[in-house]
């Protein structure tokens, strides 16, 4: 039983429990003392063997996936001189803190910025509203062809957005909102996904409470506002962040509608901007690419995206993997 | 009361359904209906002569830059998918498996799922430029730097020198796509791993399983319906893959050959051809389609209860 201190890991456990039952049996008791003991080293050995390529291979890809935004922080931080050395360097010798400013003073920034803001802040809240007037309905109200109107509904999720992008170009054109604002809004207001994943959630909450409010003589509003509002709040959370996202990452639909730089989005604006220092912009009309200039760029797009990650993050999982749950 | 909660069910539903009126179902049958009109116009009132017919079709798989792009959309997802899906399996067990350091692991591989695909992409493309001429490199990025090589791997045309190859450019598109990809697939599979029930790990153990037969026997099964979404999602989303080659090779993609078919229907409905759009949408949509349907068949049989 002198192995028994020694034992500490569950892995053991299950050899330690053998062992008990070998030593019962005291003609093979001596001879399985010392084969535990090598099972048992051999086993940590092995453990500890599994553990550290979990970490090699953990560390590894964590690097990978973190590179990329190293290498664009500290490129943004480069001068020009340095960033074109032919080999690279791994760090600034100097920090150039004015490609932010430079990349701030590309035309056209501070009117994409303001653009994608109120794009993104008009167009959630009006989606949210429509969101939860058509959850509720689905969820509470009853009315004939509800289901089978629902299920048409998570139907049109399988159909690639292109099919209705080409339509969806003609009618904008037609109804002359090319180069505007609504024609960012106004087509992506209705999210199926966004009301089947508030429906879920009003789902939960027991019928009982809106029988008591029916009592109570409250009406279906009412209910919705002070009882369902409130208990979906954190559903309500995840989709406005991942509309909030979906506005500041948006790009196809405005390069292909809006020509106008005065309504272009962040995204737009950070693809087709020809970054070239002011300098260099004197010089000439046109400059060579000042790729830390472009870096910085980068940054400045990325961050909000970042703080927002860091503050909600809670929130942006939880919608995430709501959408892979079955039913 | 029946005919009241009949009427309120439709008040809530109003703003929702007049939008999808509008927006998704007319569109749906509207582009349909475009894909079989030769010469229709929607831009254009009255009076056109448009014929009915599948030369729409011809005319899409006739387009010089078609093949090419159905070609890329095609690599793109035979090749990203499994190996990302296989990645994101073997990153969130390994991170299951842990205790120290697990939290924040979890965040690093969490974060390029919060990215602007734009921005990033023009980090790759950055990381793999080399900017200069063959004899005397300006700087040859920080991937040759890494690796000792000397490729051009994205770049149009370095001065005297010759373009990057196709292949280069889809290997590096494709190690964006993956990257960019992994996040969302190891959110999902770390979730379901959590979530497995930890009795069957002690009945394992009390059987004495090893390790490589409790992975086989019990975590792929368990995660089996979560394995089958990601693989389903990302075969979606990568038929659909169009951004991130614009990130990190900018809009001009027709002219080396890097575009996909998403790009090909956005082309086609900038230069106003609306009929090889729809043709092109069409197609997309019948790909999808067919390949949701074979994977929901093969998941009635395969996939763990």
């Amino acid at each position: 039983m002198e192995v028994d201190n020694k034992v500490k890991t569950e892995e053991v456990e299950s050899v330690k429990t053998q062992k008990k039952s070998y030593s019962q049996n005291n003609k093979i008791a001596t001879i399985t003392n010392t084969d535990l003991e090598t099972l048992q080293k051999r086993q940590k050995a092995k453990e500890i063997t599994v553990k550290t390529v979990t970490y090699v291979f953990l560390i590894f890809f964590a690097f990978i996936t973190i590179f990329p935004f190293y290498w664009m922080i500290i490129s943004s931080l480069k001068t020009d001189t340095e960033y074109r050395l032919v080999i690279p360097t791994f760090f600034p010798h100097e920090f150039c803190w004015g490609n932010y400013a430079e990349a701030l003073q590309v035309e056209g920034f501070w009117r994409a910025l303001i653009n994608t803001l109120g794009v993104a802040v008009v167009s959630t809240l009006l989606s949210i509203v429509i969101t939860i007037l058509a959850a509720y309905a689905f969820a509470r109200l009853k009315f004939r062809g509800r289901d089978t109107l629902f299920a048409v509904l998570l139907m049109t999720m399988m159909i690639p957005g292109e099919l209705f992008t080409i339509t969806n170009y003609a009618t904008v054109s037609t109804l002359g909102w090319k180069n505007s604002y609504q024609v960012l809004i106004v087509p992506f207001l209705v999210s199926v996904f966004y009301i089947y994943l508030l429906r879920q959630n009003f789902k939960q909450i027991p019928d009982e409470l809106y029988y008591a409010a029916k009592v109570d003589g409250a009406s279906d509003f009412k209910y919705l506002l002070k009882v369902m509002i409130p208990l979906a709040m954190p559903s309500i959370i995840s989709i406005t962040i991942l509309k909030m996202m979906g506005a500041w990452n948006s790009y196809i639909w405005c390069q292909l509608v809006n020509d106008d730089k005065n309504f272009w989005l962040i995204s737009v604006w950070l693809r087709n901007s020809s970054f070239v220092s002011a300098a260099d912009r004197a010089a000439s009309s046109t400059g060579n690419t000042n790729y830390p200039i472009q870096m910085a760029a980068c940054v400045i797009v990325s961050t909000p995206l970042f703080l927002v990650f860091l503050f909600f993050r809670k929130y942006i999982i939880r919608g995430v993997s709501r959408s892979g749950t079955k039913g | 009361m029946e005919a009241k909660h009949q009427w309120k069910g439709w008040i809530f539903l109003a703003p929702a359904l007049i939008l999808m009126a509008v927006f998704t179902f007319y569109p749906f049958f509207k582009t349909i209906g475009i894909t079989f009109l030769n010469g229709y116009n929607p831009l254009k009132a009255t009076n056109q002569t448009f014929e009915f017919g599948i030369q729409n079709f011809i005319d899409a798989f006739n387009y010089p830059k078609f093949t090419s792009c159905l070609y890329n959309t095609i690599i793109v997802t035979i090749v990203t998918v499994p190996i990302s899906t296989m990645l994101a399996l073997l990153i969130s067990v390994a991170l299951n498996s842990i205790r120290p350091l697990q939290k924040i692991l979890q965040t690093i591989f969490f974060l390029p799922y919060v990215t602007n695909t734009i921005a990033i992409g023009m980090v790759f493309a950055v990381m793999f430029s080399v900017i200069g001429t063959p004899s005397r490199f300006t700087t040859v990025g920080v991937i040759n730097t890494i690796f000792g090589t000397k490729i051009n791997w994205i770049n149009i045309s370095m001065i005297g020198g010759s373009n990057a190859s196709h292949f280069t450019r889809m290997f590096v598109l494709c190690v964006y796509i993956i990257w960019n990809a992994l996040p969302f697939k190891i959110m999902i599979l770390l979730g379901a791993l959590q979530s497995v029930n930890k009795q069957y790990y002690d009945a394992a153990k009390i059987d004495c399983a090893t390790k490589a037969k409790t992975f086989w026997r019990i975590t792929v099964p368990m995660l089996s319906p979560m394995i089958a979404y990601v693989l389903i999602t990302g075969f979606i989303g990568s038929f659909k893959e169009y951004t991130a080659s614009v990130a990190v090779f900018g809009n001009d993609l027709n002219s080396i050959d890097m575009n996909t078919m998403v790009g090909f229907i956005y082309n086609q409905i900038a230069l106003a051809e609306f009929g090889r759009a729809a043709a092109g949408a069409l197609i997309l949509f019948a790909i999808i389609l067919v390949f949701t349907m074979f994977s929901r068949w093969v998941g009635s049989k395969k996939v763990h209860y």
